[in-house]
């Protein structure tokens, strides 16, 4: 009755509006970047601990076969994205920039490049432990970006409940359109993905959170929505950071999750788009977490596409596939403009949670001065998580970082949404991201001081 | 096949940027100021040129002046808010008033409103009303005499005691003239709505066009440069208050449009209780603001010594801003309770 008296659109409070600059690869289809030379897969490309190689220098390994295993709970399996030889295991450039060790593989240029075992999986005569443990050894991550294992989502501590289960394709980064072509080209796999997790969650209900400017993926999963699938496509306002985890459960449920607390303490379990189409390949071909579709775009790059990358592709031969860079590049970064990381090197390798490639030129990197502070209170309307970045900004700059603490510093979800709006070029996020890391290597040292 | 390494530039996101930077909004006020300026020289003729040329030199001057000492290399005359801070300041002026008193008051605007303060985004109190107050207190008697508003015949004729001498005693104009608000209290007389909103009535140099005022104002609230809820707030507790002592006593209280559109309300409400650095960093805390600015100019207009309290009651609701900004903290995301301490 509510909805039906106020049809407003669905979205959270404060939030910016940037222009979207999806326009650059908006239209154009999946497009599959062809084999390589060679591949490097860093040990470290999720959250949690550095997978534990299982190969060798000089092995022989199949696309789709386990390379490293989960060396903890929270890490992550990984697979050899080409069929091909182990040429190294040492360090290489990383993407966020340090060396990290890493599995080199050449390719056989000789192989047909098939999947390693590929057959469908049933999963409706496995139990939800069983599809858990396929998932583990899958390799997932979240491919939204943040690289979370799949399966440390999954396993629901004892006493709650995932009630319901996000499909988050907000895709509210500007440039970036992975998430659209996904909708709009993989949908099945999206719906039988969504079939599997909801039995390994048990949850009742499943919702696809879409940003209106994707009018067409809105039209297109309602219509091929199976009638027996007990799933709302819920489009959201455009307004960034709507695919935050916390602003995404606010939008559609109206409920906050609790401060220092996860998603699941509103019984949600969120995953990006991309993770779900990608399980549900999982089970369609038995196929592991080896490629994934990447943005690349921007005014840097020659020809902007959609391209499905095999993991561990380099930087370099993406560009060099999509007709290489402008001569006015000045920054190249991993994922969107709001939150993603600059690279210094073009060596460094695609990854699991690589939504994006965006090359920047001198029209858009201009160097910009700082002003005082005015109190304009537009970082206030922006925050949100309704903090007040105004003054946190001016603790931070005199480093006044424990009162900060003081005004729930640790709840930032570092959007970037106050630095964008900031008229005097504050650089509020990136001191926000100082401090809360200083605060929590202290409070650390406190707990092992401690005990 | 190794692609070109161009030199990468490494800092942190976000990269992209809202293109509305301080000198932006600064701007567009200047330029929202401009059709003010230009009703005051129609009013007002060459006085008003002269006035406000003389005004907006005692404001840069030592705003220039500051911005050269060794360790603020950046010339901050060029980001426009002393700029804004002169011209507000000589809107605010009898149109008679002696030059020497213009250039003093625009140079205390920027220096006791906002230099000693350490610049701009750190003062308390609006600086050009600073200015004001200043010039209110120590030439009460120039504050306080008006001229009629010109006929095309003189528009060139400089009228008043612009140029009298520093500290000479001002010979005092033959031609003065009251103000709404000044009839109103001492004279009991209404004047026409339409006076009021074209301008054509005694007043300082840019407050009396309330019409042209309120399209400035639409104008800088459509592109997000002030706050609307500011000059919103302010006029309707005005208009609000106005009309609940009119309608207990019609005979003693004007109608409310008089108070809204009479004095310096709007040029305050638009222009001065919208400086972002002085009004409150919430917008439950500027509602606060707003609404006290509101009844502090009712009840100085109606229960003060003083025919006109706009100045006051922004100056009053600045001094309170901090405190409001204390009290007034918003709910965290994800905590039930308030996080006010």
């Amino acid at each position: 009755m509510e909805r039906l008296l106020f049809r407003e659109k669905r979205t959270f409070k404060h939030g910016i509006h940037p222009r979207d600059y999806k326009h650059f690869t908006r239209d154009l289809p999946i497009e599959r970047m062809p084999f390589v030379r060679e591949y490097v897969l860093p040990l470290s490309q999720h959250a949690g601990a550095p997978s534990r190689p299982v190969v060798k220098r000089g092995e022989r390994v199949f696309r789709g076969q386990l390379i490293a295993e989960p060396a903890a709970f929270v890490s992550a399996a990984l697979h050899a994205p080409v069929t091909g030889v182990v040429a190294a295991v040492e360090p290489r450039e990383h993407p966020a920039g340090k060396m990290v060790d890493a599995i080199v593989i050449q390719r056989d240029p000789h192989s047909p490049q098939t999947l390693f075992n590929e057959h469908p999986i049933d999963w409706s005569a496995l139990t939800p432990s069983e599809l858990l443990e396929i998932i583990r050894l899958g390799g997932f991550v979240g491919l939204g970006g943040a690289a979370f294992p799949t399966h440390v989502k999954y396993a629901i501590p004892e006493g709650k409940y995932a009630r319901f289960f996000f499909v988050n394709a907000a895709e509210c980064e500007p440039f970036l359109t992975t998430d659209y072509r996904i909708m709009l080209e993989r949908y099945p796999h999206i719906f039988s993905g969504i079939r599997v997790i909801l039995k390994i969650l048990g949850s009742e209900k499943a919702y696809i959170g879409v940003e209106d400017n994707k009018q067409e993926a809105i039209a297109l999963l309602r219509e091929t929505m199976p009638s027996d699938l007990p799933c709302e496509v819920v489009p959201l306002k455009t307004k960034y950071p709507q695919g935050a985890e916390k602003m995404l459960i606010e939008a559609v449920l109206h409920r906050e999750v609790p401060s220092g607390r996860l998603p699941i303490d509103v019984e949600v379990v969120v995953n990006n788009v991309g993770t779900v189409a990608a399980i549900g390949e999982l089970f369609a071909y038995n196929q592991p977490l080896i490629e994934r579709v990447v943005t690349i775009t921007g005014p840097g790059i020659h020809r902007p596409a959609n391209l499905l990358v095999p993991i561990g592709t380099r930087l370099s031969d993406v560009i060099a596939h999509c007709g290489g860079m402008k001569d006015n590049v000045r920054q190249v970064l991993f994922g969107g403009p709001m939150m993603g990381m600059p690279q210094r090197s073009l060596d460094v390798p695609i990854m699991k949670g690589t939504s994006g490639v965006l090359f920047l030129t001198d029209g858009e990197v201009v160097p910009r001065r700082e002003y005082p502070c005015i109190h304009c209170m537009k970082c206030v309307d922006a925050c949100p998580m309704y903090l007040n970045p105004s003054l946190l900004g001016m603790l931070a700059r005199v480093r006044r970082y424990e009162d900060m603490l003081e005004h729930y510093i640790m709840d930032c979800i570092e959007c970037g949404s106050c630095s964008y709006v900031c008229p005097s070029n504050i650089p509020l996020v990136q001191r926000f991201r100082v401090a809360k890391a200083l605060l929590r290597e202290k409070m650390a040292r406190e707990r092992a001081v401690q005990g | 096949m190794k692609a070109r390494e161009p030199r990468l530039l490494l800092t942190t996101s976000p990269f992209i940027k809202s293109p509305q930077d301080t000198r932006f909004i600064m701007w567009q006020v200047n330029y929202a100021l401009v059709p003010v300026i230009l009703a005051g020289i129609y009013y007002f003729g060459l006085n008003a040129v002269l006035i406000i040329l003389v005004s907006l030199a005692g404001a840069l001057l030592p705003e220039w002046l500051w911005s050269r000492r060794q360790s603020h290399p950046v010339n901050t005359v060029r980001d426009g808010s002393a700029v804004i801070t002169g011209l507000l300041f000589a809107l605010t002026l009898p149109p008679g008033i002696p030059l020497w008193m213009a250039f003093l008051g625009g140079t205390v605007s920027v220096v006791l409103g906002k230099i000693i303060f350490g610049g701009l985004g750190y003062n308390i109190f609006n600086p050009a009303l600073v200015g004001r107050a200043f010039l209110q207190a120590a030439f009460p008697v120039s504050m306080t005499t008006w001229i009629p508003y010109a006929t095309p015949e003189n528009v060139f004729h400089i009228r008043g005691d612009l140029l009298t001498f520093p500290f000479m005693k001002p010979r005092m104009d033959a031609l003065s003239a009251a103000t709404p608000l000044a009839r109103m209290k001492f004279e009991s007389q209404l004047t026409r709505l339409t006076d009021l909103l074209l301008g054509s009535t005694a007043g300082s140099l840019g407050e009396t066009a309330a019409f042209i005022i309120i399209l400035a104002g639409v104008y800088l609230g459509l592109r997000g440069v002030i706050n609307w809820r500011i000059p919103v707030g302010i006029v309707a507790t005005v208009f609000l208050l106005a009309a609940l002592l009119h309608w207990v006593d019609g005979t003693r209280y004007p109608a409310p449009w008089f108070h809204v559109f009479a004095g310096g309300l709007m040029l305050g409400a638009v222009f001065m209780a919208t400086d972002p650095v002085t009004s409150p960093i919430t917008q439950k805390g500027v509602w606060i603001f707003s609404i006290g600015v509101g009844l502090l100019v009712v009840i100085i207009r109606i229960w003060g010594g003083l025919p006109e309290g706009v100045m006051y009651s922004i100056l009053l609701m600045n001094a309170v801003t901090p405190l409001i900004n204390k009290m007034v903290r918003p709910r965290i995301y994800g905590m039930r309770e308030k996080s006010g301490r």
